[in-house]
């Protein structure tokens, strides 16, 4: 079956008993029991919900997964995927992952004697290189955030499997719909779902895959006994998220090209970071793993003022945190996404404060143009 | 196939921005993308004597009139109002005429429409007049009934879709100072535009392509007037058949999404209609985007599109139910305009109101089957179909 096929029937779209089109929203906490030493298939629903057991078979077929999984929001998935190992092991972590990621391991899981070392995967030998003994896992995310950077995810999960490690990717900026590391060689896959799989700015949630279906239960398990999960109301808007994602993202998709190339020829524009652009350091790589450049692009302008400026005068994107919704949101790394990060640390990773990231949603690329063209007229 | 350039109207673009930002910047207080779900029957004055602007939900509610201010500006219209359900729209509509008044009618009618008509508005007095809306001759001749003071159009009609020239009939429609109404159902305003055509009144089961997942039961007029709104406003409020607040945000949600969806059931329903007509157990394709559609060059004329609705004739009526109980991607239930592709059997389905004569007249006989088009992938909707004829 066709992946677009596939978003629209995963097998558990349609309701078993009464044949809805729409899975109902089982809005329960517990299930009558008509035998009470043999409990059925649901008994309470934090270890299982139909509603939301429909999304994570879809989130498994998606990623090509044994095991999909649920969670309150795109941090709770994470952090659940990062409960996997014991205190005393080690970690290897790409440098740009997002901030989110990064504070929960230097804060939380360090207290809790999980040791991580960050580097730049862009270069796989770094990820070697910061290899010890202690190491349990790879954490890696591509393109990262914000200036989509690429990491080669065949060459990570050789060095994974080299060294019997746990390979987990946070894919949100690219979806199943466009890379699937699990067919890479990841065992974990985490998403923030609030963002392309939602789709549309109205839900928090995350979600995880596995490869094998032993990993799964573990994650299971993980997720029944910390109970992070994704309540039913919102695991069914994720879903009918999913149902367009398709087609959201080919539109989007289509759009940030064109926006790309067309930043790339402004005079105010000093640099455009988008891994879709034949000059993106990362392209060859991200084209042989993914369908497309995405939809999230960075540009950066000549200065804090200039970009602050720009941000003000821009009518048609929200400015707001955030990205992957049908309406095109821009974004100030500097006070947003990387405020926690010291100034100097954010600068020599090239996150200047003439940078701006943009998720382009479904306007009209003409539209869009008409309004940033505008707005950067008159910084 | 309308083609992007085409889709690409300056108008079009306008909708396809205004559709993906539906609803956002509503909430000034709090900033929030998403319009909030106001689930609140009443709201607190200020002081006596002084008001929000909202009072009770009945009469206005926040979420539901950010998918009205949508719903009238996808149309172009002045005023937009959401119902409880296409039918309770179309039932507001109809309460704009008073006993002793007729209106023409399409005869291939929503089964669901016709049943109003018949059983509930042609006791009170108010009957319909039924013709062959894609003739404008024969609906020249209707509309010279001096007590026609309405038309009623269902243009793609269902399951035949046949094409009706909105232009011509709204012209004739006003020199006879007769309302023009306007099921836009199956073509949603992305395809066509009925109030720019000269209609007066547009109506739609949102539940179909608008909302478009299935999920949601939702109804939608909109009006070209501000008199006309006054009126609808004031049968909106006073019999109360509205929508609510998280049926409201469904469908503003859905909209989000619909230029996109609607673009792909299309390209997908051409691609399947096509299909269809080289199979060698396939009678007749009802499709107006096949070329000698008669309804084509209208469509086109008006920069529109065909839309994701295809009926099919079978060589015969024992394949019927070997069809519909083999498809693995299509679901054979009632209704259409979803993501998923639908397969309906209109003779005993969605027609079965209308008696056995009149259904052999219009052509909806029990060899015929209709599909809504989904936005699977084209070549496992052509498998699925192949495997069943």
């Amino acid at each position: 079956m066709n992946d677009r096929t596939r978003l629209i029937h995963s097998g558990r779209d349609r309701d078993p008993y009464t044949g809805a089109s729409s899975i109902p929203v089982y809005q329960v906490s517990t299930f009558d029991q008509p035998d009470p030493e043999h409990l059925g298939r649901y008994d309470y629903a934090r270890s299982d919900n139909p509603t939301r057991e429909a999304l994570e078979h879809t989130v498994a077929a998606l990623e090509g997964g044994a095991r999909g999984l649920a969670f309150a929001s795109g941090m709770a998935a994470t952090s659940s995927a990062l409960l996997l190992f014991q205190a005393g092991d080690h970690l290897v972590v790409g440098r740009d992952i997002y901030g989110g990621t990064y504070r929960v391991l230097t804060t939380l899981f360090k207290r809790w004697g999980l040791d991580a070392t960050f580097v730049d995967s862009t270069d796989p030998d770094n990820i070697r290189g910061a290899i010890t003994p202690q190491t349990r896992g790879l954490f890696v995310e591509t393109p990262a955030n914000p200036l989509l950077q690429i990491t080669d995810l065949r060459a990570t999960a050789e060095i994974a499997r080299a060294h019997n490690l746990l390979a987990i990717t946070d894919n949100t900026f690219m979806t199943p719909y466009l890379q699937r590391p699990l067919d890479l060689g990841f065992d974990v896959v985490v998403h923030s779902a609030t963002k392309f799989l939602g789709g549309h700015s109205d839900v928090i949630a995350g979600v995880a895959a596995t490869r094998e279906e032993a990993l799964g239960r573990r994650l299971k398990a993980i997720q029944n006994g910390f109970g992070a999960i994704l309540g039913p109301q919102d695991s069914w808007l994720v879903l009918r998220g999913i149902k367009t994602l398709a087609v959201r993202l080919e539109a989007q998709q289509r759009a940030a090209g064109e926006l790309a190339r067309w930043l790339q020829a402004r005079p105010e524009v000093r640099r455009v970071c988008y891994p879709g652009l034949d000059a993106h350091p990362g392209h060859a790589t991200h084209m042989a793993q993914a369908r497309g450049g995405g939809a999230v692009i960075s540009f950066e302008l000549a200065d804090g003022p200039a970009a602050v400026a720009f941000m003000k005068r821009v009518t048609l994107p929200l400015v707001a945190v955030s990205l992957g919704g049908v309406e095109s949101i821009l974004s100030y790394p500097a006070t947003m996404s990387h405020a926690a990060m010291p100034r100097e640390e954010r600068l020599s990773r090239g996150i200047t404060d003439g940078l701006v990231r943009l998720s382009v949603g479904l306007e009209s690329v003409d539209d869009l143009t008409a309004d940033l063209s505008a707005a950067l007229a008159g910084v | 196939m309308a083609k992007e350039e085409d889709f690409n109207t300056p108008t079009d673009r306008r909708l396809t921005t205004l559709l993906a930002q539906a609803g956002n910047r509503h909430d000034s207080a709090t900033g929030a993308i998403s319009v909030p779900i106001y689930q609140t029957a009443s709201f607190g004055h200020p002081a006596l004597g002084q008001s929000t602007g909202f009072d009770y939900s009945r009469t206005s509610n926040p979420t539901r009139l950010a998918l009205e201010e949508t719903l009238a500006a996808a149309d172009g219209g002045h005023r937009g109002f959401a119902f409880a359900s296409g039918l309770a729209a179309i039932d507001s509509v109809l309460r704009l005429f008073a006993p002793g008044e007729r209106l023409v009618v399409t005869e291939d009618l929503y089964g669901g429409t016709f049943r109003l008509f018949e059983k509930l508005y042609r006791p009170l007095g108010i009957e319909p007049v039924y013709a062959d809306t894609s003739d404008v001759g024969a609906v020249r001749a209707a509309l010279a009934d001096p007590r026609v003071r309405g038309l009623f159009v269902e243009s793609p009609t269902n399951p035949l879709l046949k094409i009706a020239d909105l232009r011509a009939l709204a012209a004739l429609a006003r020199e006879r100072g007769a309302l023009t109404i306007v099921d836009n159902t199956f073509l949603t305003p992305c395809l066509q535009r009925p109030l720019e055509q000269g209609a007066d009144l547009v109506v739609y089961s949102a539940t179909k392509y608008l909302a478009g997942h299935n999920d949601v039961v939702a109804g939608a007029v909109v009006t070209r007037t501000p008199e006309l709104s006054e009126r609808l406003g004031f049968l909106q409020n006073a019999a109360g058949g509205i929508l609510g607040p998280q049926d409201a945000w469904l469908t503003l949600r859905g909209l989000k999404t619909l230029a996109l969806r609607v673009e792909r059931q299309q390209a997908n329903a051409l691609s399947v209609a096509e299909w269809l007509c080289r199979h060698p157990h396939v009678r007749r394709v009802y499709f107006p985007g096949l070329p000698g559609h008669p309804g084509r060059d209208i469509l086109l004329r008006e920069k529109g599109g065909w839309g994701g609705m295809i009926a099919f004739e079978t060589d015969e009526a024992a394949r019927i139910p070997g069809i519909l109980s083999g498809v693995r991607v299509f679901l054979f239930a009632e209704s259409l305009g979803g993501v998923e592709s639908l397969i309906t059997y209109p003779a005993v389905q969605t027609h079965a109101d209308i008696d056995a004569a009149t259904r052999q007249r219009l052509g909806i006989n029990d060899r015929l089957l209709r599909l809504s088009i989904g936005i699977e992938h084209e070549q496992d909707l052509i498998r699925d179909l192949e495997g069943v004829l």
